[in-house]
């Protein structure tokens, strides 16, 4: 050994993880590995409640880890690709707990042997003499918990990446589950398989974006580090300024996609209408919250130095996707894509929150994301449990046809009662989550938006009222509307469905009455590692 | 979020006034979700607790008589409700003068109504879901008053709306009563939609929305913005308060139960929106031009009701259109400014009395002919029903003025300070509110006459018999309250106790004529309209088969064409923008496809062979908005 060669080769030095801050993603991805190990050797017999009791000890344990550890162990490790803070830790604790929430309504059976929403066999339709030979030869529909957990590792780290390269790479860990698990649905296979590829080719579309954008980021500031980016931004060499911009923005339509804003929704009402119901709940909810947490890292770490230049374009996608979300839920007939285009439209007011560029905005934001999940994940567990008849009275598919939902509150009051109040949450009526929730993003953008946060407050707020106007239309139909000819039923859920349901709505409830807690804790999460 | 300025923290009865709105509400949750089991009781402990927040609110008020009028406004902060970084929501109630006239007549007139239901639905199945929807509103409207910032006051705004919302559409096995509801529902999203922008703007002008901030930045404010908001606010009334161009749902919202009409669409909720025009008199103090287009719009509503009150030949929907009217003098009032404020909450609480004491009737008349409402198959029914004939009488006698009795005391003198001023407002304002005197004069006798006296003209399989007493009692105790409430409250000084929260009126140059000359010009309009109704509609013979009647009767009939406007105005363009944009959807972005699929040849054909469906175009759409986005960076660099 020359000493001249230790002076060309940099020492080695290995980089420092923090082990307790990203416990939780560690815990969630040995629990997937773990979750596959048993697909592959439990007795079919016992393998769904098998699966069931990991999935769920595994989100439980990650989110006593995240409580126990890194609640109180802010840091950047792994180099500075991983950044536990404020906003992450409370993202991922939301992630977790609804996450729980949403396995909950995945294992349902229904009297079956297992989870019914999914199907064993790619080919097979209910009852089919295809099911049962795929039932004959083993093949369950277990497998969905494994995925669901590799997809929950991928959107915990999605708002915690610190790089471009790791938001990628979560990105694509949290999406390729999702791919799969909507064209698992055991009743439409087509309508489901149809979804699940157009989910996957659009989604590749925008990780094509994501990633030109990222290559042009790298162009400009030598490095793909949201920190270095900012950095670079700050001392703003005016060589290179053309690649900033477009870098930014396709970035960013890389992430706009994930949360269904116009105009890249168009995957929204497909794919929430061909997913089983539970997966619909789970993406709705979880999804939307990984990838809000992601575009606040981006817009607030990496990209605050340039938001001047870029805001005007990504304003003008907030205004869209809310005129955009609200008027299309008017015509739809089909409940799941009335919520798909609701959820579009939600996505605009959280932008609105977003663009407000102030610390009230992330709080906004933040709460926001908790009480649409609730709601969210409780709307579409109940969606799940109202059937039309099957054959030789065994449990059909669902009734999302609006007609169908006619009439439902004379025959089934409570079902459609609280069904009605999730909507009313949805609507931003005062007393539900969703009230507070629209305050807190509007707020912080009338106060510090400008004109432009103005310009989007009233536009929420008109949006939010057409909006009202569809909900108040389904609850009308349920309660003041004869039932149409179509046999219709409401399962009678076992206590899986009765806990995701409860505790969704009185979260909602709670947030609308006594949202202080939250908002308080959101707020002392709002403030981002640089 | 300081509390109001000069506001005395609440102690005694008054820092337990949050009861008022607990009892009601408490209330419809044991009956909502007690179920069946509560069938029993539930009724009779609905009115039990209707009649305690009555008691509270008895107690409240003699508080605030002991003490001096400075210190008459009492503030309590309940909650933090929204504690988010710089702005703060705080949950008060707050009770002062204004506030405790509203909880008195809204628990009074509420208690007494829900005595009479106890009679007018004993036959209902579903009587408990009916009280319990009752409670339900009386503790929303009583949150309403009591709430010390816009916002809560909006709390309580929905759920009066979403009760109001449930009762009318109560029967809802008839199809037409749920589109009744329906209807109310959607235009009074369109003034709620005017008051929540006005809230928000008032975040924006005032960094605040409790009524001490508003207070307090008023004066620093600009004009623009004051009107602004007024003019919002004045929106968000008129949905509430049936005023034009938003009336048009009241004349349907009668499809509900009887009670309901008499205590939602008469007595209280209607009358939100001048509360909340006098609530807000410090903004429309400082913007004349939005206070003004308050004055306008009463004045229009004032006149259409009126023109419509004198054709419907439904005893409810006359009765309907008799309220829409009464609102319009309040509204015009209030508009007035300062002179007006006090007459305007006055003519509010007569009108509370008689109009509810003649819903009221009108249910028991309906009670003993088989539910008929056609006013037309009436006639004579004073024999047959004695007690609602003289009960409805004195209702009667109040609302067209009769010398001394309610209405006199506050109608006249919004006549009077409507002829205050200079340049044309006297004119025209006085002009209208003299007018309508006496078309209302003549459209309410012709109720009258046309119900209980003339000749009889119900059918044979129809027994006109007096109700029970359940729904006698309350008719009675409110006859005696249109008989001397006006009397009492001018004497006892009602404005000058309203003072200390409206303002001081400065007499200005007064009247631009004698008081005594609009006083007597008023009395012989309204000998007049009576008269002309007791030639038509007693002495003459009525046809059971309405006439066809002029064009403007024909016009009245169906309320001034006012659906029609509605539709060519408000539903088509709405359907037409949400059909284009579906249209734009699914055709647009496809021909959009095809024509690029020319351009771009070869490549676009590999794609649809490997892509199914639509997704094509879902991508190009994508596509399009990131060329979008990238062009417009491109424009503006």
């Amino acid at each position: 050994m020359t000493p001249a060669v230790t002076t060309l080769v940099p020492a080695f030095e290995a980089v420092k993880v923090d082990y307790t801050a990203i416990a939780p993603i560690l815990i969630v991805f040995g629990g997937s590995m773990v979750g596959v190990l048993v697909e592959a050797f439990a007795p079919r017999r016992s393998r769904h409640t098998t699966q069931v009791a990991l999935t769920l000890v595994t989100l439980a344990a990650a989110l006593g880890a995240l409580l126990l550890w890194s609640r109180d162990n802010h840091a950047k490790t792994l180099g500075g690709s991983i950044v536990i803070d404020g906003p992450a830790v409370f993202l991922q604790g939301t992630l977790l707990v609804l996450s729980i929430l949403g396995v909950l309504t995945m294992a349902e059976k229904w009297g079956g042997q297992d989870a019914d929403a999914f199907t064993p066999m790619g080919a097979a339709t209910p009852g089919s003499p295809q099911e049962a030979a795929a039932a004959r030869a083993g093949f369950t529909t277990s497998e969905v918990f494994p995925l669901t957990l590799i997809a929950v590792g991928g959107m915990l780290l999605f708002p915690a990446a610190g790089d471009l390269i790791t938001a990628f790479i979560a990105l694509e860990v949290l999406s390729l589950p999702l791919y799969i698990m909507t064209g698992l649905a055991r009743r439409r296979r087509l309508l489901s398989q149809e979804a699940s590829l157009k989910y996957f080719l659009l989604g590749a579309f925008s990780s094509a974006f994501f990633l030109f954008g990222a290559a042009l980021l790298f162009a400009y500031a030598g490095s793909l580090d949201f920190d270095k980016i900012a950095s670079v931004t700050a001392a703003a060499d005016p060589a290179l300024e053309g690649l900033l911009v477009p870098g930014v923005l396709l970035v960013l339509i890389g992430l706009l996609f994930k949360v269904g804003a116009v105009p890249f929704h168009s995957w929204t009402p497909d794919a929430y209408q061909g997913a089983p119901t539970p997966v619909t709940g789970f993406m709705a909810a979880c999804t939307k919250l990984a990838a809000f947490g992601a575009i606040l890292r981006v817009a607030y770490v990496a990209f605050d130095g340039s938001r001047w230049d870029w805001r005007v374009e990504v304003i003008a996608v907030a205004i869209l996707t809310m005129v955009v979300g609200s008027v299309l839920s008017v015509t739809q007939t089909d409940v799941k894509r009335l919520l798909a285009y609701s959820s579009v439209a939600h996505a605009g007011f959280i932008l609105v929150g977003v663009l407000a560029f102030s610390r009230q905005g992330v709080q906004g934001v933040l709460f926001y994301l908790v009480a649409y999940g609730f709601t969210t994940i409780a709307a579409f567990a109940i969606v799940s449990m109202v059937r039309a008849g099957g054959p030789d009275g065994s449990v059909g598919s669902e009734a999302s046809h609006l007609s169908q939902w006619a009439g439902l509150g004379k025959e089934h009051p409570v079902v459609a009662g609280v069904f009605a109040f999730l909507l009313l949450a949805f609507a931003g009526i005062p007393l539900t989550s969703g009230f507070t929730a629209k305050f807190a993003v509007f707020a912080p953008a009338v106060a510090d938006g400008g004109r432009a946060g103005v310009t989007m407050a009233i536009v929420g707020v008109l949006c939010s009222a057409i909006t009202g106007f569809v909900y108040v239309r389904l609850i009308v139909l349920m309660f003041f509307t004869e039932a149409g000819s179509d046999e219709v039923e409401v399962l009678v859920p076992s206590a899986l469905t009765t806990v995701a349901v409860t505790v969704g709505t009185a979260a909602t409830v709670l947030l609308g009455i006594a949202p202080g807690l939250v908002l308080s804790l959101a707020d002392s999460a709002s403030q981002f590692i640089r | 979020m300081t509390h109001t300025e000069g506001a005395l923290p609440a102690t005694g009865a008054a820092g337990v006034a949050w009861l008022l709105v607990a009892l009601p509400l408490l209330g419809a949750a044991i009956l909502l979700l007690g179920g069946k089991r509560t069938d029993k009781f539930g009724p009779a402990l609905a009115t039990g607790l209707s009649w305690a927040a009555f008691g509270v609110g008895a107690v409240v008020f003699f508080q605030l008589l002991g003490n001096d009028p400075e210190h008459r406004e009492l503030h309590k902060l309940l909650f933090h409700w929204i504690p988010a970084g710089g702005f703060n929501l705080d949950a008060g109630i707050l009770v002062d003068q204004l506030s405790v006239s509203f909880v008195l007549l809204v628990t009074f007139v509420g208690s007494l109504i829900h005595v009479y239901s106890l009679g007018y639905m004993a036959h209902d199945p579903d009587k408990r879901r009916f009280f319990a929807y009752l409670n339900l509103f009386v503790a929303a409207m009583l949150l309403l008053v009591l709430a010390d910032s816009y916002l809560l006051l909006f709390v309580g705004w929905e759920g009066v709306g979403l009760a109001s919302y449930l009762l009318i559409g109560f029967w809802n096995h008839n199809p037409a009563y749920a589109t009744a509801a329906n209807k109310a529902f959607v235009v009074n999203r369109v003034g709620d939609l005017g008051l929540s922008i006005a809230i928000m703007l008032m975040f924006v002008t005032f960094g605040g929305v409790d009524f001490a901030s508003v207070e307090a930045g008023a004066p620093k404010a600009s004009t623009g913005a004051l009107t602004a908001i007024g003019l919002l606010l004045l929106l968000g009334a008129c949905g509430k308060s049936a005023q034009f161009p938003l009336q048009s749902w009241l004349g349907d919202a009668m499809a509900g139960p009887t009670p309901v009409s008499a205590l939602i669409h008469a007595a209280t909720m209607v009358t939100a929106g001048v509360y909340l025009i006098v609530r807000s008199h410090v903004i429309f103090n400082l913007a004349p031009n939005a206070q003004l287009a308050v004055a306008i719009v009463g004045a229009i509503t004032l006149m259409y009701g009126a023109v419509v009150g004198c054709a419907k030949d439904d005893i409810k929907k006359a009765l309907a259109a008799s309220t829409m009217s009464q609102i319009g003098y309040m509204m015009l009032a209030a508009g007035l400014g300062p002179v007006g404020y006090a007459f305007a909450i006055l003519h509010l609480l007569t009108h509370g009395f008689f109009k509810a004491g003649m819903f009221l009737g009108a249910g028991s008349v309906m009670h003993g002919m088989n539910d008929n409402v056609d006013m037309r198959r009436f006639g004579n029914l004073s024999g047959a029903m004695k007690i609602t004939w003289v009960t409805f009488g004195l209702g009667w006698l109040a609302i067209i003025g009769f010398p001394f009795l309610s209405g006199f005391y506050s109608k006249d003198h919004i006549i009077e300070a409507a002829f205050e001023g200079e340049g044309w407002r006297p004119w025209v304002f006085g002009g209208a509110t003299m007018i309508c005197a006496g078309i209302t004069a003549f459209y309410m006798s012709r109720l009258f006459f046309l119900t209980f006296h003339g000749k009889k003209r119900w059918n044979d399989d129809a027994h006109p018999h007096e109700s029970p007493l359940t729904m006698t009692v309350p008719m009675m105790v409110l006859a005696v309250g249109s008989a001397f409430l006006g009397a009492i409250l001018w004497y006892a000084g009602f404005p000058a106790w309203l003072e200390p929260v409206v303002g001081t009126h400065e007499e200005a140059a007064g009247p631009v004529l004698p008081s005594l000359v609009i006083s007597l010009l008023t009395l012989v309009l309204v000998a007049a309209g009576a008269a002309l109704a007791w030639m038509r509609y007693w002495r003459d013979e009525v046809p059971v088969v309405a006439p066809k009647g002029s064009l403007l009767t024909q016009a009245a009939r169906r309320d001034l064409y006012q659906d029609a406007l509605n539709e060519g105005l408000f539903m088509r363009p709405g359907i037409h923008l949400t059909r284009s944009l579906v249209y734009g959807d699914s055709k647009v972005v496809d021909g959009g496809v095809s024509g690029l699929a020319a351009l771009i040849g070869g490549t676009s054909s590999r794609l649809r062979r490997i892509q199914n469906g639509y997704a094509r175009s879902y991508a190009l759409t994508m596509l399009t908005g990131v060329v979008a986005i990238l062009g417009l960076v491109w424009v503006m660099s």
